[in-house]
């Protein structure tokens, strides 16, 4: 595949990822988000959802490569994706610390604009202990910040010189990471859901295909390596 | 005490003379001795073909109201937990005008004078209709204030003659597949049942409901028939209700059966015991402010109407009794 080829499909995926940042985005100007019965509830399953199937984008993106040697050129959109995860990820905890804590946005910025600039900091030291005990006392928190956590120290070490600095082998134990991301994910989701409610089943069904399909192929190679 | 106390009688204090007789007659004579109160409401019933759609029901103002700005109704008809038609929660909205809700019966057993089945016209048109405007607080820790369109329970069940032997009341949801398609999914065991104690159902805040909004209730808000109980989080009060059993243990109730720790039988509004997977401190109140970011407020004990109900369960440890 071209070097034009692969700047086009990166153009393509970006555009792709961004999407549903951009109907979110436009659904707040035209007030339609603002209007809806629980705005937060909706936002927060918005960006959690993504999050979930750009992770699960990521985790396809070796074993569909492994199907065919034509769709080696798969390999170089998958820290793209990977990265978009951890972007809508961070919006999902973003929703978590600013609308769902009961941080009272609008007073912080209505206290910069009027020159206060501790304002901000004031709110967060209201709503900051029941952040703490969520963080101490609810597993599917504890668990959703375990997968965030993961996702920013493999955003922070996915540049090529970082790779380099860190030497292959490190790199990539440390990035074998995401499967834990990824099931800390799943796992998050199942935990918030009320009993009996099954949203998280597709998400489920998608992630343990996608871990069976690597353990296939690791099982296949060895056997090979048998012969 | 944010509830405004009236100074006259509500109509429905006044104590039904021969209200069991009543409902034993026949029911065209009985709709047209209740005449100009009950008549709009029974309109209700008498176009079979409006099945599904609201209409406009007469009501009196209640000294029960909370002084509060009011959940827009296309919101709280939007935003509902109803398992039956799916577990998100627009979907009950989008599914739920499969429920036929005409003709309607409801069954009275159990532990009663005499067990019958009742028309809900009949159930309707026994009592002036009052609208109550009512804080309404889910498990979820979401909230709303609704204007609810009904009766006192209270005055339905001393109608029914319940035996003294009966210690609670046990409400019973439709759970008709063909109505329901979606029940089967819905990952509770069908039918879905509620339960009161005998006095926190003949409390006056416990409300036999039909409407919303001067209007009969949406089918996803549990059309024709469901109770309001303001002091309990919101899957307290059952909706779309098929029968209504006077029972002497504490019934089996849906979600205490799912999950006991989550969700006690008695799952009053308290601030200070936490639903395992989040605090109840505090509520998102969905009113009509617009905007991103939400009105989070503190939730009240007994979600404010301690001065009202606190007596029913003086001595009792709320913690444990969740």
């Amino acid at each position: 595949m071209s070097k034009r080829t692969i700047v086009w499909l990166k153009v393509v995926v970006h555009g792709v990822c961004l999407l549903p940042f951009a109907y979110l985005v436009g659904m707040n100007h035209t007030g339609e988000l603002a209007s809806k019965a629980d705005p937060v509830n909706y936002i927060t399953h918005f960006t959690g959802d993504w999050t979930l199937w750009l992770l699960l984008g990521c985790l396809a993106i070796t074993p569909v490569r492994r199907l065919h040697s034509s769709l080696s050129w798969l390999i170089r959109l998958r820290r793209m994706v990977g990265l978009y995860a951890f972007f809508y990820a961070t919006l999902h905890l973003l929703t978590y610390v600013l609308l769902f804590s009961g941080y009272d946005v609008p007073t912080a910025f209505a206290g910069v604009q009027a020159g206060h600039l501790a304002e901000p900091w004031r709110q967060f030291k209201l709503v900051w202990p029941r952040m703490l005990d969520d963080v101490e006392k609810r597993r599917f928190i504890q668990v959703g910040l375990l997968a965030w956590v993961i996702l920013l120290a493999l955003a922070a070490t996915s540049p090529q010189r970082v790779l380099r600095a860190m030497g292959g082998k490190n790199w990539q134990r440390l990035h074998w990471l995401i499967y834990v991301a990824g099931i800390a994910g799943v796992v998050h989701y199942w935990w918030l859901v009320k009993t009996g409610v099954r949203a998280p089943m597709r998400v489920t069904i998608v992630l343990a295909v996608l871990l069976l399909a690597r353990v296939g192929y690791v099982g296949v190679k060895k056997a090979r390596s048998r012969e | 005490m944010l509830i405004r106390k009236g100074n006259g009688i509500a109509s429905s204090e006044i104590t039904p003379k021969g209200a069991y007789e009543a409902f034993q007659m026949d029911r065209r004579r009985f709709l047209g001795r209740v005449g100009a109160v009950g008549g709009a409401a029974a309109m209700a019933g008498m176009f079979p073909g409006t099945a599904g759609a609201e209409t406009k029901l007469t009501t009196v103002a209640s000294p029960y109201t909370v002084n509060e700005t009011m959940t827009p109704e296309a919101k709280a008809k939007s935003y509902n937990n109803f398992y039956e038609f799916g577990t998100s929660k627009d979907e009950p909205a989008r599914n739920a005008h499969t429920l036929r809700v005409r003709p309607w019966s409801v069954k009275v057993e159990g532990l009663v004078a005499k067990p019958q089945i009742l028309d809900v016209d009949t159930i309707m048109a026994f009592k002036p209709i009052e609208q109550r405007v009512y804080r309404f607080r889910c498990v979820e820790a979401w909230s709303m204030v609704i204007p609810w369109d009904g009766y006192p329970l209270a005055e339905f069940i001393k109608a029914m003659n319940p035996l003294p032997a009966a210690k609670y009341v046990q409400f019973i949801s439709c759970d008709d597949s063909k109505q329901m398609p979606l029940i089967g999914e819905s990952g509770i065991n069908p039918p879905y049942s509620e339960g009161l104690r005998m006095d926190e159902a003949m409390h006056p805040l416990a409300l036999l409901t039909f409407g919303s909004y001067g209007e009969t209730l949406a089918n996803q808000q549990g059309a024709p028939i469901r109770v309001i109980v303001p002091w309990k989080y919101g899957f307290k009060s059952a909706k779309s209700i098929v029968r209504i059993r006077f029972v002497a243990k504490q019934p089996d109730t849906t979600w205490n059966m799912l999950n006991s720790e989550e969700y006690g039988f008695y799952s009053n509004v308290n601030p200070s015991v936490d639903h395992p997977r989040w605090s109840q401190a505090h509520e998102r109140r969905l009113d009509s402010t617009n905007s991103i970011f939400p009105k989070t407020i503190a939730t009240l004990p007994f979600n404010g109407y301690a001065n009202e109900v606190a007596g029913l369960y003086a001595g009792m440890d709320l913690r444990k009794n969740y």
